[in-house]
């Protein structure tokens, strides 16, 4: 047996695609049948149950967009599978074809059905309510209310005005829309309809959805990042070619950077005594415009500095040991601060020192090593480090020889040393030479190679410059997908008929009222019954009556007597005060 | 003793409470099943002494009319005209319309104890907040006791007229199973949160991630009942028709057949079509939530990591969800996919819930990570 009980639909708005006789169509027919597949509700749920499917694998294999180096790792792993799913996109999931190719016909889907439906609608706006059915009495909710003083045209009227009433936290809009019909022989009817609301938020969620889509497709043109180091007491100019990284959309343009310089005055970081976890990073910066103004600002996580609506956030922080290294001719042959990245959170930090301006003649040096900013010896010649702060920063170095590649025309990594041309120096045991520096040392090099001194120890920040036009849409297009969305929920789609006639002979009047709804609406009743109290209290007046409303309960809701008792009750203080 | 220690006891007693309650509820969903199988070869008339013995004296009026009325065909309806008919009893001190065969005092330990539940618990997360100096909801073991609190919270409202034996069965063994888990697993010492998490969002983005996640619970358990509801309804089972090549599995199963008479208490609860309009106005608040989650969520990481959106797994896993529940709504419009097979999305969505919220938080590691 089919299920019976069905929730409220849309389903009459949406074109039955089984209706169309296959076997007659042409080349039009069938791109016309294929329209009306992909814009039925069925197909749009499967589309979206395969966007949810085809979102899965996104979280279960490393993705290039978030951490490449992992993707790599995975593919060195599995050399069979990895390649394969290279291939299938399983690294790129949310840019590859198929994730693409299915959320736009979920979009396309999503505006064929809706711009029909929007044309429906804005007809629909002007429409009247539905003439009062002849018979009430097969509406789901009822009332009825006999011996009525006033003649039925009042009443009528009266009932209008209580349906037109907004509810009373919105006294002046209008709740239903309400048509007053004269039946002919002394009875009269209005019929009310409201709810357009919630059709309105359906279409404005969609029409949101979509101009999210654009929005942040646009913003993809149009927007551009740079990733920079700056260490304490220098700075960077916002230019293209100052950014370590830097990407940007097909449509931006490189004199689009505004030409301000900013520089790292002071960082502060503070940590948990106990659990060694961030409690608080904070940059002090001065920004200078190209007029030569300054302005000093600070950079905190969450609290990114804005500027021309770009923003730049506070993405990392690390130590940069400032070196001095001395080739074998005791020429300086480099001397710098060098960013080391932390590695875990007590900032156990590595970094490369690549010396390649030595004198002629000399092999090139290379320094690898870590940074422990508290370093406590655990081991003979072992140490570790045991708080982020530097309470006393050692520097391991490991010393390298020969020629570093920097010439050979291949991009390098300047956190990487490569190896492959070098040798690294040993003692006589043959065991790896590791130089150990606190701050103002200084060590000879072994072999000769010459010397380095560790001058200080200063702090760099990592800065994200970000700029997206597209993000006011973008939070525009979502507030009113969300509004809509609630608007198209919780707004109730509800008819009302009230009919007054005279009952017989006598000068009473007789009220039935009857009410329909889009599905299960437990609030349909309650509201009959305000309405129809609200329409004969004032009317009664002195009149003595035979007591309040009757509901005539329905079968199709039991159990929402709870409910009715609760708003009958409120209601009736609502009306005490008026 | 300090105050975040006060905090754990209290979520411990609130456990307690809680499993209470499910006991209390698990014996008037045994009541329920004992008497519905009692009562089937009888007549209608016995019914009224059932009922009016089971009620001590509370809604006697209604009851009677309730198996008048509705009898054994259709107890759901009875139960409603009973719910009417209470306003005419004379000795209705009560606000409860007691169902026939119900336990009223079980569902009176397990509605107080629950409240008794939800208030420690409430005390145990403000307390927490007091302890770490911060708003409660910034690791996974804060995220357990608040959801259960919302889950708890609501089906306290949703039950306070009509107690639904089996939704509070299935909601307090979540909360409990939850809150045991979090105490013994997710437990973290209250404290100050990283810069990352210094944020106001983490009041309004997790709050309503943590709402929304307790109201799908509730919505949940109304759609496992309403499926059950529509089994015997329509007197459909999927043990009861052959299973191809597993049938032997099938047939060690088939005594657990909704069909079944075990199952005789799901003639107490609603009809399916009320409780799959339960569970759609529950599930609609919670995605109205789950959007603002969303929202929320990538107003703050535009904030705090520069990008509205990153693909993280806890942005796809609630993606995910929202999705699904996208669909659920859609499904429930179209024909041919209401009812039944919407209440299927309903699990497929609670299930990318809890997925998003366990596997994401404990096996993936992402931008969340420090969630936990």
């Amino acid at each position: 047996m089919a299920t019976t009980y069905r929730p409220e639909g849309h389903e009459d708005t949406f074109a039955a695609s089984d209706e169309v006789r296959l076997p007659t169509l042409g080349a039009r027919g069938w791109l016309r049948w294929m329209w009306r597949q992909l814009t039925s509700m069925r197909v749009a749920l499967l589309l979206l149950m395969l966007l949810a499917v085809a979102a899965v694998p996104g979280t279960m294999f490393p993705q290039n967009a978030q951490d490449p180096a992992k993707v790599a790792q995975y593919v060195v792993d599995h050399p069979t599978t990895g390649p394969w799913l290279d291939r299938l996109g399983f690294f790129d999931v949310y840019s590859s074809v198929w994730f693409s190719a299915i959320y736009l016909m979920l979009f396309i889907s999503l505006v064929g059905c809706i711009l029909p439906r929007t044309r429906a609608h804005l007809a629909g706006l002007r429409d009247r309510p539905p003439r009062t059915p002849r018979r009430l009495t097969r509406f789901p909710a009822q009332a009825e209310q006999t011996s009525v003083a006033a003649a039925p045209e009042r009443v009528v009227l009266a009932a209008r005005d209580a349906m037109r009433r907004g509810p009373w936290w919105l006294p002046f809009a209008r709740s239903y829309r309400v048509d007053v019909n004269d039946e002919g022989d002394g009875t009269w009817s209005a019929s009310a309809e409201r709810g357009y609301l919630r059709e309105t938020g359906n279409l404005v969620f969609h029409l949101a959805l979509v101009g999210l889509l654009v929005s942040i497709a646009a913003g993809q043109m149009l927007h551009y990042r740079g990733q920079a180091l700056v260490v304490q007491g220098r700075g960077m100019a916002n230019s293209v070619k100052e950014y370590d990284t830097f990407e940007k959309g097909t449509a931006f343009r490189d004199d689009s950077l505004q030409p301000f310089t900013l520089t790292l005055d002071r960082f502060t970081s503070r940590f948990d005594p106990e659990t060694l976890e961030a409690r608080d990073f904070a940059a002090y910066v001065t920004v200078t415009e190209p007029d030569g103004s300054a302005a000093e600002r600070t950079i905190k996580v969450n609290h990114p500095l804005e500027r021309d609506g770009a923003k730049i956030y506070l993405q990392g922080n690390g130590y940069a040991p400032e070196l001095t290294v001395r080739d074998a001719a005791g020429e300086v042959a480099f001397a710098g601060a060098v960013p080391f990245l932390p590695q875990d959170e007590v900032y156990t930090s590595r970094g490369v020192v690549k010396v390649p301006d030595v004198s002629d003649g000399q092999d090139q040096i290379g320094l690898v090593g870590y940074l422990l900013p508290t370093a406590v010896e655990v081991a003979d010649g072992l140490y570790r480090s045991v708080d982020p702060q530097p309470g006393s920063p050692v520097l391991v170095l490991s010393v390298w020889s020969g020629n570093l590649g920097l010439d050979t025309g291949v991009p390098q990594n300047v956190y990487q040393l490569d190896e492959s041309r070098m040798t690294q120096a040993v003692d006589a045991d043959g065991r790896a030479v590791t130089l150990y520096l606190r701050p103002g040392e200084s060590v000879e090099l072994p072999d000769g190679l010459g010397s380095v001194s560790f001058d200080s120890l200063t702090r760099y920040v990592a800065l994200d410059l970000r700029h997206d036009p597209a993000l006011t849409w973008i939070l525009v297009f979502a507030l009113a997908a969300l509004c809509g969305l609630a608007a198209s929920l919780f707004a109730p789609r509800r008819r009302l008929w009230v009919r007054a006639s005279r009952a017989g002979e006598a000068s009473l009047t007789v009220v039935t009222a009857a009410g329909l709804a889009r599905g299960d609406d437990v609030g349909l009743q309650p509201e009959l019954d305000r309405v129809l109290a609200a329409t004969l209290d004032p009317l009664r007046g002195a009149v003595t009556s035979d007591g309040a409303t009757r509901s005539v309960g329905h079968a199709a809701s039991p159990g929402t007597g709870d409910e009715a008792d609760e708003e009958k009750s409120v209601d009736g203080s609502d009306h005490g005060d008026r | 003793m300090e105050i975040g220690d006060l905090s754990t006891l209290l979520v411990w007693a609130a456990a307690t409470a809680f499993t209470i309650a499910l006991v209390a509820y698990t014996v008037d969903l045994a009541r329920l099943t004992d008497n519905a199988q009692r009562r089937q070869p009888q007549v209608a008339d016995a019914e009224a002494a059932t009922g009016a013995r089971s009620l001590v004296g509370v809604g006697v009026a209604g009851a009677a009319s309730a198996a008048r009325a509705g009898g054994s065909a259709d107890p759901a309806r009875g139960a409603g005209d009973a719910g009417r008919a209470r306003v005419d009893s004379a000795v209705a001190g009560s606000t409860q319309d007691v169902a026939l065969g119900r336990s009223p005092r079980a569902e009176g330990i397990a509605r107080s104890t629950t409240y008794l539940g939800v208030v420690m618990l409430f005390a145990a997360i403000v307390l927490r907040g007091f302890a770490a100096g911060r708003w409660p909801t910034a690791n996974m073991y804060e995220f357990t006791l608040v959801g259960v609190l919302v889950a708890t919270l609501v089906l306290a409202i949703v039950q306070r007229r009509r107690v639904i034996a089996f939704v509070g069965v299935v909601v307090m063994g979540i909360a409990v199973t939850a809150l045991v888990v979090a105490l013994e697993s997710f437990f973290v010492r209250a404290d100050a949160v990283r810069p990352a998490l210094q944020n106001y969002w983490l009041v309004l983005h997790v709050g309503v991630a943590i709402s929304a996640t307790g109201i799908f619970t509730v919505a949940f358990a109304a759609a496992v009942l309403q499926v059950m509801r529509d089994g015997r309804e329509t007197g459909r089972s999927h043990l009861t028709t052959p299973w191809r090549r597993a049938d032997g599995l099938r047939q060690a199963f088939s005594g657990l057949a909704v069909t079944g008479p075990q199952f005789r208490w799901v003639d107490q609860v609603p009809e399916a079509r009320r409780l799959e309009a339960l569970s759609f106005r529950l599930n609609a608040i919670g995605f109205v939530l789950w959007t603002l989650t969303l929202i929320g969520g990538a107003i703050w990481a535009e904030d705090a990591w520069g990008r509205y959106w990153n693909w993280d797994p806890k942005e796809v896993g609630t993606f995910i969800a929202w999705v699904v529940y996208a669909a659920y709504l859609h499904a429930r419009t179209t024909r041919g996919w209401g009812g039944r097979k919407a209440a299927y999305f309903v699990f497929v969505g609670y299930a990318a819930v809890i997925a998003n919220f366990t596997v994401v938080n404990l096996a993936v590691s992402g931008m969340h990570s420090y969630a936990f």
